[in-house]
């Protein structure tokens, strides 16, 4: 079989990504030697849409970017035009409500992470475990805003709805009951035999090409590298805390940037995650949630402020910039660019796919969070006879279900 | 070796489902003839699941207490507002209209309203085959002020 080798083409349509991208693997026999990342074959438009409406419109087309990490959209767009338009008396409540509510939403998405990686192992029943725990914070989110997705919670200067006591209660009583949840979920995913099989050494990133492909969030502290732009750059309510990086060390495993190592990051952080909610309960100080509640006076300040500004903020998959600029007398968003954190991590693909097995391409994949259960199909194309086979999503996942299987076979007695 | 979830399994597998088997319990042979069927009151079906408090359903429209001063329109991200303007084309008695099949339920034209003659309803029961259908268009729904005839408790279903 020496000197061999295939493509496998995958993408490019791949709707749960910011940026759909196509990538394609040289393949020798089982193993994968090389990767090219070809991203921006779907281009939405979003941005152009986005400067044709004015800010206060904006907020609501960019919480539609993404529909696992819409607040933190919504958060970043709020910060850089509150910043463009001089908006710096934002009151101190709404910052923690807008701090609660981002932290809530990483915790769901790195439960509905954790869910997909069981999946792509096969092991359907810790993903129906994860969801099902993932199902409270987002019925929590439902009371608290009104919707499971798409919140419309944040607005220029403030937040648009208040934590009531009532509420505050049934935060606490979720927190307790997660505390106890995610500790057996650590157990359940740390102590599986098989899970550790598939994932310790699987997709290393290290800390070199962690660094130099400037991968972001947990792709990156899974690696060893400090880079939380909550601690970097704190704003909102994160100014307050004392917050530390979440890294594979503190769970007694080595920053070696495989796969488990992601994965450790991800559980340690909806735990932090539970830590700062708390935290902001209890020390959420009262007064108004808005710099300005009547919207026709916001509307005019925006349609009169001149400035530029970038909206810095760690969604659950790293950290994400929004750049806006505002003309004076003109009620639209002049320019409006959104860096999302996936665009950074696709490229990460490229250093971790490499020597790995076509089983294994999923989980690795998965690993940096896209949504790989998505992804289209794949045409595998022998380059000497010019043969194509078609190899589905579906192959994919049964090849990593037939690893699966082979280690439980090898590790029971 | 003792499964170490085994408390969790049979605690689920005595335990009923949480799903609520809404509109019907099993998927029927025709779901138009039992549509139909509850609309003349023959069948009936699974109530849904109740909406929360904040919930941002179908928008309620007084038109009679509106004074057609745009601002609605001007902060509505998808343009699912259609301005009408007064008679003979004046600005004055201008009302609005809104199309549900384009709302993306923000909420921001109930917070702009300076007359407060828009609400959201918890009413979510839209779905329709033609997007433009009188269902999907809310015109009136009559004065907010006065206690006219309550609203129904169930959004009515879906009819074919």
């Amino acid at each position: 079989m020496a000197g061999k080798s295939y493509t496998l083409p995958i993408g490019p349509v791949h709707p749960a990504l910011k940026e759909p991208t196509m990538f394609k693997l040289t393949v020798e026999g089982e193993i994968v030697t090389a990767v090219d990342v070809q991203p921006g074959i779907n281009h939405r438009g979003i941005e152009f849409i986005g400067m044709r409406r004015n800010p206060l419109q904006v907020l609501h087309l960019a919480e539609r970017i993404c529909g696992i990490c819409s607040i933190v959209h919504q958060y970043s767009f709020a910060l850089a035009s509150e910043k463009a338009a001089g908006i710096t008396e934002i009151p101190e409540r709404a910052q923690y409500i807008r701090t609660i509510m981002a932290e809530l939403e990483r915790v769901h998405s790195h439960l509905l992470w954790a869910g997909v990686a069981a999946h792509e192992l096969g092991f359907d029943t810790l993903l129906h475990w994860t969801w099902q725990l993932r199902e409270w914070v987002q019925d929590v989110l439902e009371i608290i805003s009104g919707n499971r997705v798409n919140y419309a919670m944040y607005i220029q200067g403030g937040v648009r709805r208040d934590i009531s006591p009532e509420v505050i209660q049934k935060l606490k009583v979720m927190i307790a009951d997660y505390r106890a949840g995610i500790d057996q979920l650590c157990k359940a995913f740390t102590d599986d035999r098989v899970f550790r099989h598939r994932t310790m050494g699987v997709g290393v990133l290290t800390y070199k090409d962690a660094v130099e492909t400037c991968a972001v969030g947990p792709t990156t502290r899974g690696s060893g590298v400090h880079k939380d732009v909550r601690i970097d750059q704190p704003f909102g309510g994160y100014a307050d805390l004392d917050l530390d990086y979440c890294l594979p060390e503190k769970m007694g495993y080595e920053n070696n940037g495989d796969t488990y190592a992601k994965t450790l990051v991800r559980l340690q952080e909806v735990v932090q995650s539970l830590d700062i909610i708390e935290f902001c309960l209890d020390n959420m100080p009262p007064g108004p949630i808005r710099w300005e509640s009547n919207m026709t006076k916001l509307l005019q300040h925006m349609k009169k402020a001149e400035g530029e500004a970038l909206g810095l903020n760690e969604a659950p998959r790293g950290e994400m910039i929004h750049y806006v600029k505002l003309n004076a007398g003109d009620e639209n968003v002049s320019i409006w660019k959104v860096r999302a954190s996936t665009y950074n991590n696709i490229l990460a693909w490229t250093k971790m796919l490499p020597g790995c097995q076509i089983a294994d391409v999923s989980i690795i994949a998965a690993a940096v969070d896209p949504c790989i259960g998505c992804m289209d199909r794949v045409t595998v194309v022998d380059q000497d006879t010019g043969k194509e086979k078609l190899f589905s999503n579906e192959d994919f996942y049964r090849a990593s279900i037939r690893k699966t299987r082979a280690y439980q076979r090898k590790v029971s007695p | 070796m003792a499964n170490p979830n085994l408390g969790l399994i049979l605690k689920q597998l005595f335990s009923r489902p949480y799903t609520n088997r809404f509109p019907v319990k099993y998927a029927p042979a025709s779901m138009h003839a039992t549509m139909d069927a509850v609309t003349s009151g023959k069948a009936q079906i699974t109530p849904p699941v109740p909406a929360p408090e904040h919930y941002r359903g179908k928008i309620a429209y007084d038109r009679e207490a509106c004074i057609g001063c745009k601002m609605c329109i001007k902060v509505c991200p998808a343009s699912a507002i259609e301005h009408i303007p007064g008679p003979d084309g004046k600005a004055k008695g201008s009302k609005v209209k809104f199309y549900m099949s384009r709302c993306t339920f923000c909420e921001m034209c109930v917070e702009a309203c300076p007359k407060d003659c828009i609400k959201m309803t918890g009413e979510f029961l839209m779905a329709d085959a033609d997007k433009n259908s009188d269902a999907l268009i809310v015109k009136d729904s009559g004065s907010f002020a006065a206690p006219a005839q309550p609203a129904a408790q169930q959004p009515a279903p879906p009819t074919a």
